[in-house]
């Protein structure tokens, strides 16, 4: 019998149309990997927080395996020696075993910690993004909402995580959430207890707790990111203005394979990131903490970055009391403005802004194009105040780490705080605002007058005068007509005919520069005769 | 005439006196001046009696120093006294009396620079001190023997026999609220702060705790007891002195506040420089 002749290269062919003939998933596989997808830098950082947010389940999924959340008191007796005989909650117990004991435990830990932040960071500064750029408008408003719902629910997921661990800073931090919620004006009794089972600290909260940051809350953000994904995937993602790119089509790259290959490289590098700070940059030393004892608060007690702004807005309250004369008299304390009040506009008015500013501008239109952000400088400029508002509250949070590390009063920088909190974002809006219109203003003057040149010429009368390169073709007035269509106008002469850089590469030229044409009327130009050196003497 | 009145004849003192009266014929004046002797020494014997008795309350008008103290009065006379007064007992508005604060208060501001003062502000820096050991020990002498007051136990390791976890416990309850978590210190009101722990050495914090300098409490021995305080240093020197951080860099020991700015200033801009690399790629 002759042997059939094994052809390795009809392989994946075959197989591919054994697999389509059962399950026929060839037509939508077809547009799927070809979906297009635009190429900017700044469409990656969304990716961040997906990628971060994958890392977390990994690392969370490993902690559950030796993470006990119960306050039943025990005696810890493992390798930590400063807090041998301690005694102490079985949760607290668990984490320093996870961090002392467990092989990897303490790697892990640190990675899901950073993890965390680097999620939160990078949502902050996608939505950023996606603000400056207008990319929330009509279609993508629900979008916006559900993007910004992620980032509460990460809150909530950061907030629950903190507290697990049950040592000192993460009980402190309970302890100002049990204040928060008992701040809330006839109902915040019935919600703190109905949390934690009666009074401050109880002993289910660490249960509810664990459940809440294992189950619930991942289910609702795995829910909200699949929605966000899906709606990225079913309206298109936006793209810059530019040549060929219209409202109404996408140009980049398709998805398989270079798009698929860059995201696997991304993912690759933020993996590789995170794994490195939770390396080499010690994170949340709970073991220095202690057990949480109610009457053990440390300097310096903070909580993570993202929720330092409400700190900070309650350092800043000044201690107004409302006092309501009801019955035996009712107070609405100032913690509840700074803590309740604020985050409460902060949650509303930029869930709905899509709709604010679509109403303002009165603009019913589809927009796929992205908006410069100096185009639009009054978003821009609320932007920019925002963020001002934002970082004042968050630098605020900290305080006394600032105020000791630099040498400044804290009373100081408690009134610093408060004055600027009101004039800082006024000022930012107004200078923001003024620097878009001269970047607007500078890019008409150089479609109008052209590229500065370097070049200096003096004209009879003795004045001098710069060449400009126009970009087009010029009227008697040496002005062109150009129209600006929203995208980078090059500014210097290396940048004419291409809008990337002449020389491609990040690290270094990843093609060579063409050799500069030699002009066929010149002759070649003959290299210089070697020198010799004049000796006095005979040669050796 | 001689004034028999003892404040007639300010120029010479009572001997002479004495002296004066047992020449002259007994009279009057004689019994009065006897009267006056034996008031004089029944009050001297009371009083006698009562330091005698009392040692501890002794206020002596011109206590005989030791030689160590002598020399560390002379220290005291060219650099405290112009803020400290004469016989150490204060100016009003420059700096506080400092009878009876004893020699460990005097250890600690003159071993870690914080005494001789550069400048009137909300709190003594530490420096470089500007006397040596010998020279902190004759100050310490001359204001111990002053007016007594705490000191420290002899040698340089108070922490020998300490139990770093009671210490820790300790330390989180009574220390960490100003000083934080990892001894790095924090602020206070005004401009005032309590400073970093990790450089002090055990009888700087001994003497800490003990006279509760500037606007730290007085940890006295009802407070927290001399073995309970070498817990607590033997905490702060085994545990946070020594920057054994098992989870790599520490990042100050700050807590969630340098974490914000590493993951912004690290995690972000690298992912961010990430990002650039891998779009610019097409």
């Amino acid at each position: 019998m002759k042997r059939r002749r094994f052809d390795l290269a009809a392989v994946p062919g075959k197989a591919a149309r054994e697999v389509d003939d059962r399950l026929q998933v060839n037509t939508p596989l077809r547009s799927l990997l070809n979906k297009v997808f635009p190429d900017h830098w700044s469409f990656l950082l969304g990716e961040i927080a997906l990628f971060s947010f994958i890392v977390l389940l990994l690392t969370g999924v490993y902690l559950t395996l030796f993470f006990e959340p119960s306050l039943r008191e025990v005696t810890y007796d493992g390798s930590y020696r400063p807090l041998q005989g301690t005694h102490m909650s079985a949760a607290y117990a668990t984490s320093l075993d996870i961090s002392f004991d467990i092989r990897g435990g303490l790697v892990m830990r640190q990675m899901h910690h950073w993890a965390a932040l680097l999620f939160m960071a990078s949502i902050i500064v996608h939505m950023m993004r996606i603000f400056f750029t207008g990319a929330f408008r009509k279609p993508r408003e629900i979008n916006w909402m559900i993007g910004y719902l992620l980032f509460w629910v990460g809150f909530l997921a950061g907030f629950t995580g903190y507290s697990l661990p049950d040592d000192g800073l993460s009980g402190t931090g309970l302890r100002i959430a049990s204040g928060i919620m008992l701040s809330i004006p006839v109902i915040g009794t019935w919600v703190t207890s109905a949390i934690f089972a009666g009074e401050f600290p109880g002993e289910i909260i660490i249960s509810r707790f664990f459940i809440a940051h294992v189950l619930l809350i991942p289910a609702l953000l795995v829910g909200l990111i699949s929605a966000h994904l899906g709606l990225v995937f079913k309206q298109k993602h936006t793209q810059w203005p530019g040549p060929g790119r219209t409202n109404s089509n996408v140009v980049g790259e398709r998805m398989f394979p270079r798009y698929a290959l860059k995201q696997g490289g991304f993912f690759m590098i933020v993996f590789g990131v995170i794994a490195l700070l939770g390396g080499l940059v010690q994170i949340n030393p709970i073991w220095l903490f202690g057990p949480y004892e109610a009457g053990v608060v440390s300097a310096a007690s903070q909580p993570d970055w993202y929720v330092m702004f409400l700190d900070g807005s309650t350092r800043l309250m000044p201690p107004w009391e409302i006092n309501i004369p009801i019955g035996d008299g009712y107070v609405i304390p100032p913690l509840f403005w700074p803590t309740v009040v604020l985050p409460g506009i902060l949650t509303m008015v930029p869930l709905f802004y899509p709709f604010i500013e679509a109403r303002l501008n009165k603009d019913r239109e589809i927009h796929n194009l992205l908006q410069r952000p100096r185009d639009v400088p009054g978003r821009t400029a609320l932007g920019v105040m925002a963020v001002s508002f934002w970082l004042v509250l968050t630098l605020s949070g900290a305080n006394d780490v600032i105020a000791d590390k630099f040498f400044i009063s804290l009373n100081a920088m408690t009134w610093a705080g408060r004055i600027g909190l009101i004039i800082v974002p006024p000022i930012a809006y107004y200078v923001t605002y003024r620097i878009c219109l001269g970047l607007q203003q500078h890019d008409r003057e150089v479609l109008a007058h052209g590229v500065e040149t370097g070049i200096i010429r003096r004209l009879p009368n003795g004045q001098f005068v710069e060449v400009h390169q126009p970009l087009g073709r010029t009227d008697e007035h040496g002005h062109s007509e150009l129209e600006y269509v929203g995208w980078v106008v090059p500014k210097k002469m290396n940048r004419l005919g291409a809008l990337g850089p002449a020389i491609r590469g990040f690290f270094y030229p990843i093609e060579k520069p063409a050799e500069a044409p030699v002009s066929p009327g010149h002759p070649p130009v003959e290299p210089r005769p070697e020198r010799q050196e004049i000796s006095s003497g005979d040669r050796r | 005439m001689t004034s028999d009145t003892p404040g007639g004849d300010r120029s010479r003192g009572l001997l002479s006196r004495l002296r004066r009266a047992r020449s002259r014929p007994r009279g009057k004046a004689r019994r009065r001046l006897g009267a006056a002797v034996r008031l004089l020494a029944a009050l001297t014997l009371a009083g006698g009696a009562y330091t005698v008795f009392a040692p501890g309350l002794s206020a002596q008008d011109t206590p005989q120093l030791t030689s160590a103290a002598q020399e560390g009065k002379a220290l005291f006379d060219t650099s405290c006294v112009s803020c400290h007064g004469r016989n150490a007992q204060g100016v009003e508005g420059r700096g506080p009396s400092l009878i009876g604060v004893g020699a460990a208060s005097v250890e600690f501001q003159v071993s870690t620079g914080r005494m001789p003062l550069t400048r009137q502000e909300a709190q003594a820096e530490e420096k470089p001190p500007v006397f040596n050991a010998d020279q902190t020990t004759q100050l310490s002498q001359y204001v111990q023997e002053l007016g007594g007051g705490p000191q420290l136990p002899e040698g340089d390791n108070l922490h020998r026999d300490g139990d770093v976890a009671e210490g820790g416990r300790l330390f989180r309850i009574n220390c960490s609220s100003c000083h934080t978590f990892g001894g790095g210190g924090g602020a206070l009101s005004s401009g005032k702060f309590a400073p970093d722990i990790k450089s002090a050495d055990d009888r700087q914090i001994y003497a800490a705790m003990l006279t509760g300098p500037q606007n730290m409490p007085v940890f006295g021995d009802n407070q927290l007891r001399p073995e309970q305080k070498a817990d607590i240093i033997a905490y702060v020197q085994q545990t946070l002195a020594e920057d054994r951080d098992p989870g790599g860099f520490n990042l100050g020991r700050l807590g969630p506040a340098t974490e914000g700015v590493a993951i912004f200033l690290v995690g972000i801009v690298a992912l961010v420089f990430a990002a650039l690399w891998i779009a610019g790629k097409s």
